[in-house]
């Protein structure tokens, strides 16, 4: 470390020299993220135009496994799944989290500890707290059936995982349940943010509480509830873990993502190239909600005073 | 409502009904304890299952016309015993360690650097590589575990921690990177412009006067990023192969879920144990989890 505080002149010049320091700097991070990020980006879209399977190197073989694709009932049923699963887990993860950050928002007792504990879905390894939910939905032994039929609602089990309806609901469930908690906290820190002064002038100028929400808090929220939901999309689209514990993709292929089908052809089924094409068949849907999210960064500029 | 009752009101209490609408107890009762209640009761009840089902005599388990399922008479720990000592469960759980550390300690030295380059020493275009930085770190890995699997295995390093610890940064540098950014930019230019007239390089500048000052955002990234490598799980499904090199999610699925015969006991005790330490280093740490996670919403 002493070595480097006593350069040579020749060597000093060059670490006074911003852009050579600051490549030096950036080095060990962007050895990485070229090597095992930037790199498979491109050699996945190469794997899509070829027929590569495990062992063996493909030829390129331009858009057949896409064209494959095109026809493939299951691919299409994955995309159905992936963007209904997608669209109705954000809604429900967006609405039931801000109705959760408002009410941690009030004056509550114990206000951290409840924070800290909402949180706990979140923290905990997807993959465990699946296979709590897989317990949770067995076909048999399920205490949601259970507690329902003594309740006298139901008179039979509900199949949770074995119908193909029944199956998209309940991993649907499993995700809203391990994504409401990143939501509410997020939106809290944004709600926190917002100046109690605003909410005084509008109680004095009579608004009622539902206006104060609408005009006051909403616009206010706007900003971090775009940044928000585009994460949670994001990272609902890629889902992979939920459905990999829950269903593997069944009951006959009704709850494939196209994360989970990709993974099948590609890993197990050995067909890398097929599976590389389902992926990047992903990236379209996935540029279409970074460049949403990009607006949502620029109306915050803007809402702050800044250029648009 | 009347015109009387309006003008016999004072303005005073059309103040305290805007501001403290939800004051009174039982309506708070009713549209905050309430829901809140419900939300707490939903988002804890999978660990409360998973901690009883983990301690439950087999006979229980599937017995709930005598037992009552919420319930445990007698615990046992049967099913943790059977976890730990007959089957190759500490083993996952060292590997998860060892790979989470590594992968997290590899991190955030990178991010450091790639951070303050970015943040402070102002080169032509570091903003581009600011904003390529937040543009990595959207990209997941769903889509990368093919292609990573292949060069994986050309490297050598398939089925082995090396591969998970090579390959857990490409999510967690741009997030440590991230989040550092928004610290280091917390940092007053002037205390770095002093030390440089006092005729500090960079590298000490770095060492003695960001780092001291950006602890908090040290350790923000570095649990978050360690918790983020615990939990990982496609990766560590597609690149491990053998039985002793497996994380503990990957060992869980893969090897304890056999057959048809589910044992739910040690299944859960397993679950349960797989989330403790996550979640000990998160009770030891919320403010800075949270701060973290939130940071990374907000920059």
């Amino acid at each position: 470390m002493t070595a480097t505080t006593k350069p040579s002149s020749a060597l000093g010049a060059l670490t006074r020299n911003n852009t050579f320091l600051g490549f030096l700097f950036l080095l060990p991070a962007a050895v990485f993220l070229l090597c095992f990020l930037t790199y498979p980006l491109g050699l996945g879209v190469w794997l899509g135009f070829t027929d590569a399977k495990i062992g063996r190197d493909g030829i390129f073989i331009g858009l057949e496994n896409y064209q494959a694709l095109a026809s493939d009932s299951v691919f299409w049923m994955a995309v159905y799944n992936t963007v209904l699963y997608t669209f109705i887990a954000s809604v429900l993860k967006f609405a039931l989290g801000l109705w959760l950050a408002l009410i941690l928002n009030e004056n509550l007792p114990f206000k951290s500890f409840f924070r800290a504990i909402i949180l706990l879905p979140w923290v905990v390894p997807t993959v465990l707290s699946a296979l709590a939910f897989w317990w949770i939905y067995d076909a048999q032994f399920s205490i949601i059936s259970w507690s329902l039929i003594k309740l006298g609602l139901i008179d039979t089990p509900i199949n949770f995982l074995g119908d193909p309806n029944n199956a998209r609901a309940s991993v649907i469930a499993a995700n809203v349940w391990r994504g409401i908690p990143f939501v509410a906290i997020s939106l809290l820190a944004g709600l926190q943010t917002i100046p109690q002064s605003l909410h005084e002038a509008a109680s004095l100028d009579g608004a009622t509480g539902w206006q104060r929400f609408r005009f006051i808090t909403l616009p206010m929220l706007t900003p971090i509830i775009a940044v928000v939901m585009t994460f949670s999309v994001l990272f609902t689209f890629t889902d992979f873990q939920l459905i990999y514990v829950l269903t593997k993709g069944g009951p006959v292929n009704a709850t494939h993502l196209m994360a989970t089908l990709s993974f099948q052809r590609g890993i197990p089924g050995g067909q890398l190239g097929e599976g590389a094409a389902i992926a990047v068949a992903m990236i379209p849907f996935l540029l279409a909600s970074i460049l949403f999210s990009f607006f949502g960064l620029q109306r915050r500029k803007w809402q702050q005073g800044g250029q648009d | 409502m009347s015109i009387s009752e309006q003008t016999a009101t004072p303005t005073l209490t059309d103040d305290a009904q805007g501001m403290s609408y939800l004051n009174r107890l039982p309506r708070r009762l009713v549209v905050l304890y309430l829901p809140l209640a419900v939300f707490i009761i939903v988002l804890l009840f999978p660990f409360y299952w998973m901690a009883i089902t983990a301690v439950k005599p087999n006979s229980q388990l599937t017995d709930y016309n005598n037992y009552s399922p919420f319930w445990v008479v007698g615990p046992t720990l049967d099913h943790i015993k059977y976890l730990l000592f007959e089957t190759s469960y500490p083993g996952w759980l060292w590997n998860t360690l060892v790979v989470s550390v590594c992968a997290t300690v590899l991190s955030l030295a990178a991010s450091v650097f790639a951070a303050y380059a970015i943040e402070r020493i102002r080169f032509k275009g570091s903003r581009s590589v600011g904003l390529l930085i937040f543009l990595a770190y959207l990209v997941p890995p769903s889509i990368l575990f093919i292609p990573l699997a292949v060069i994986v295995f050309k490297f050598g390093i398939y089925d082995s921690k090396l591969a998970l610890i090579f390959t857990y940064p490409t999510f967690l540098i741009p997030f440590c990177t991230w989040l550092l950014m928004g610290y280091f930019r917390s940092i007053p230019f002037e205390l770095e412009e002093s030390a440089l007239v006092d005729g500090a390089s960079r590298w000490q500048i770095l060492i003695r006067v960001i780092l001291p000052l950006a602890v908090p955002g040290l350790i923000s990234a570095g649990i978050f990023a360690f918790t983020l490598s615990w939990n990982e799980f496609i990766y560590a499904l597609t690149f491990i192969q053998s039985s002793e090199n497996k994380t503990v999610p990957v060992g869980v699925l893969t090897e304890l879920v056999r057959g048809d015969v589910f044992e739910w006991g040690s299944l859960m005790a397993g679950a349960l144990f797989g989330s403790l330490p996550v979640v000990i280093l998160y009770s030891f740490f919320v403010d800075y989890y949270v701060s973290s996670m939130t940071g990374a919403v907000k920059e």
